[in-house]
């Protein structure tokens, strides 16, 4: 037996040995973290899933299949204007950065070969931060709040950082690379605001179909909230108009995968979500089976969904048992949270935009993962400093930055994300307690 | 022979387009060598920004989009 090859399987096997030896089975903190593991995976399955995340992966799909990044990119380029640069870099993250890995190269491209640091910063970092289905999921989970805080927040967060590494390093010549930036030709082959009408309707189902009960029973927000699914319907309709009119979908198949999802409506007006899903299902079917473009669509999104689900069920699992679900303790006792991170000082602040730079989420995971700590007595302004500085830094992708701009660059990058993170969440839990 | 380059630093889009360039290629019986660049400094030396990118013969073809077998046997051929 070759002994160099058959270690690390020893090694292993040992290990899950001696784990289950001391499995602290039967102490009530240890059985109450798996219980509440399944519970918090439980409870999104239930709330989440069908409302919020099904359409989001369709949003995103749709989003990497009929915006062009061509069109994008021309911004970007060496002969870009400045100030466009840096606006265009600071939200085409949502665009071009579905998928993070497409980020570095990209990041790495804008530096050497197009607008230089600043925009290039600004898009590493807005990238990441950005993320349409982070946003959604955000809002959903943790409230709109934050959620409009997360996104406003990254964007102005992108710029400042690209204009202050672009205003420290400005004396330092960058070595351009020799090879011409290769653009990929823009396809253009419908105007930018059918796309624009198209995303809209789409988002319109997602959001009214996720309309929270508003405390009061009185006013606008009540009223949007009794009629939901009646203006949900609607916009789904105009979205299935849209298909057949814009996207060469046929009529008649629009309509046969229409038909289950209005029966189920019909039949149990009191089980909105059956309806949901069917709708879903029959979209996905139709878009699956019809022409190239469609067919792109479907696939960007399932590969999306098949990508980002298993970390996402992961990581409500970890959180589960950690943190607990809402109003419950996990292994991590609350008292500890409360104190590294409650209310709105400097320190906790700093201690959460520090534990975000350095610890890696994996997509969406920062969702229930940030949702238990508020949920044990973190303070608002620290939640935001951690969606901050969290999803767009993490050890490992610091070492590939670093790679591309150099150490210092890499540090100065840090340090500012971190700083400006932590005043970030200072300003924002002093707003909102 | 010919050299078939899948620039990309290791996402799913990138096996795609990996696994559409052998399965074109070997449609067409040609002789070829497939080599994946993942390193980003590497890609940028082929002026590449938008991944996953594909160059035969060290010429870029496409970039930022996951080419069908079919597409690939044109310009393979």
């Amino acid at each position: 037996m070759d002994w160099k090859k058959e270690w690390k399987a020893l090694t292993v096997i040992g290990a899950v040995f001696f784990a289950a030896f001391y499995l602290p089975v039967g102490r009530a903190r240890f059985d109450n973290a798996l219980l509440e593991a399944f519970a918090l995976a439980k409870w999104y399955a239930r709330e989440h899933v069908v409302f919020c995340l099904l359409p989001a992966f369709l949003i995103a799909g749709g989003i990497a299949a009929f915006v062009s990044q061509a069109s994008v990119m021309k911004y970007l380029g060496a002969r870009a204007k400045k100030v466009v640069a840096y606006g265009v870099a600071s939200v085409s993250g949502s665009i071009l950065a579905v998928c993070s890995c497409t980020v570095l190269p990209l990041f790495a491209g804008i530096y050497r070969m197009g607008a230089g640091l600043g925009p290039a910063t600004a898009f590493l970092y807005s990238g990441p931060a950005i993320n349409v289905l982070a946003i959604i999921l955000t809002a959903r989970v943790l409230g709109i709040e934050l959620g409009v805080a997360r996104a406003v927040g990254a964007i102005a967060f992108s710029i400042i950082v690209g204009l202050l590494m672009h205003l420290i390093f400005r004396r330092e010549e960058t070595e351009k690379a020799a090879a011409q930036a290769v653009m990929p030709e823009p396809d253009v082959h419908r105007p930018l605001c059918q796309n624009a009408v198209f995303f809209a309707a789409m988002i319109a189902v997602l959001v009214f179909a996720n309309w929270g009960r508003p405390a009061s029973s009185t006013g606008l927000w009540h009223a949007v909230w009794s009629a939901k699914w009646i203006i949900t319907s609607v916009a789904a309709v105009a979205f299935a108009a849209i298909l057949v009119a814009w996207f060469g979908l046929t009529w008649w198949r629009i309509l046969l995968a229409a038909i289950p999802a209005a029966l189920l409506a019909v039949l149990f007006p009191d089980v909105p979500m059956l309806a949901f899903a069917a709708g879903v299902v029959g979209l996905s079917v139709i878009t699956a089976t019809g022409g190239d473009e469609s067919r792109e669509w479907f696939t960007s999104s399932w590969g999306l969904a098949k990508q980002i689900l298993p970390l996402l069920l992961f990581g409500v699992l970890v959180a589960g048992a950690l943190l607990g679900r809402p109003g419950r303790e996990g292994l991590i006792p609350s008292e500890w949270v409360s104190a590294a991170v409650g209310g709105n000082s400097v320190w906790s602040n700093l201690f959460a935009s520090v534990a975000g730079a350095f610890m890696y989420f994996a997509t969406l995971t920062e969702v229930p993962i940030l949702q238990g700590l508020i949920d044990n007595g973190m303070g608002k302004g620290p939640a935001l400093a951690l969606l901050l500085a969290g999803p767009a830094l993490s050890l490992p992708n610091m070492l590939v930055i670093r790679s591309v701009i150099g150490t210092k660059k890499t540090t100065v990058y840090v340090s500012l994300v971190v700083v400006m993170a932590t005043l970030c969440g200072l300003a924002y839990g002093a707003l909102f307690r | 022979m010919k050299t078939i380059q899948i620039l990309g630093v290791g996402c799913p889009k990138c096996q795609n387009l990996t696994a559409n360039a052998e399965q074109a290629a070997q449609e067409l019986g040609i002789e070829y060598e497939l080599e994946k660049v993942k390193n980003v400094s590497e890609i940028m030396k082929f002026g590449v920004m938008v991944t996953p990118a594909l160059a035969i013969d060290g010429q870029v073809k496409a970039s930022g989009k996951v080419l069908s077998a079919a597409e690939l046997k044109e310009l393979l051929r």
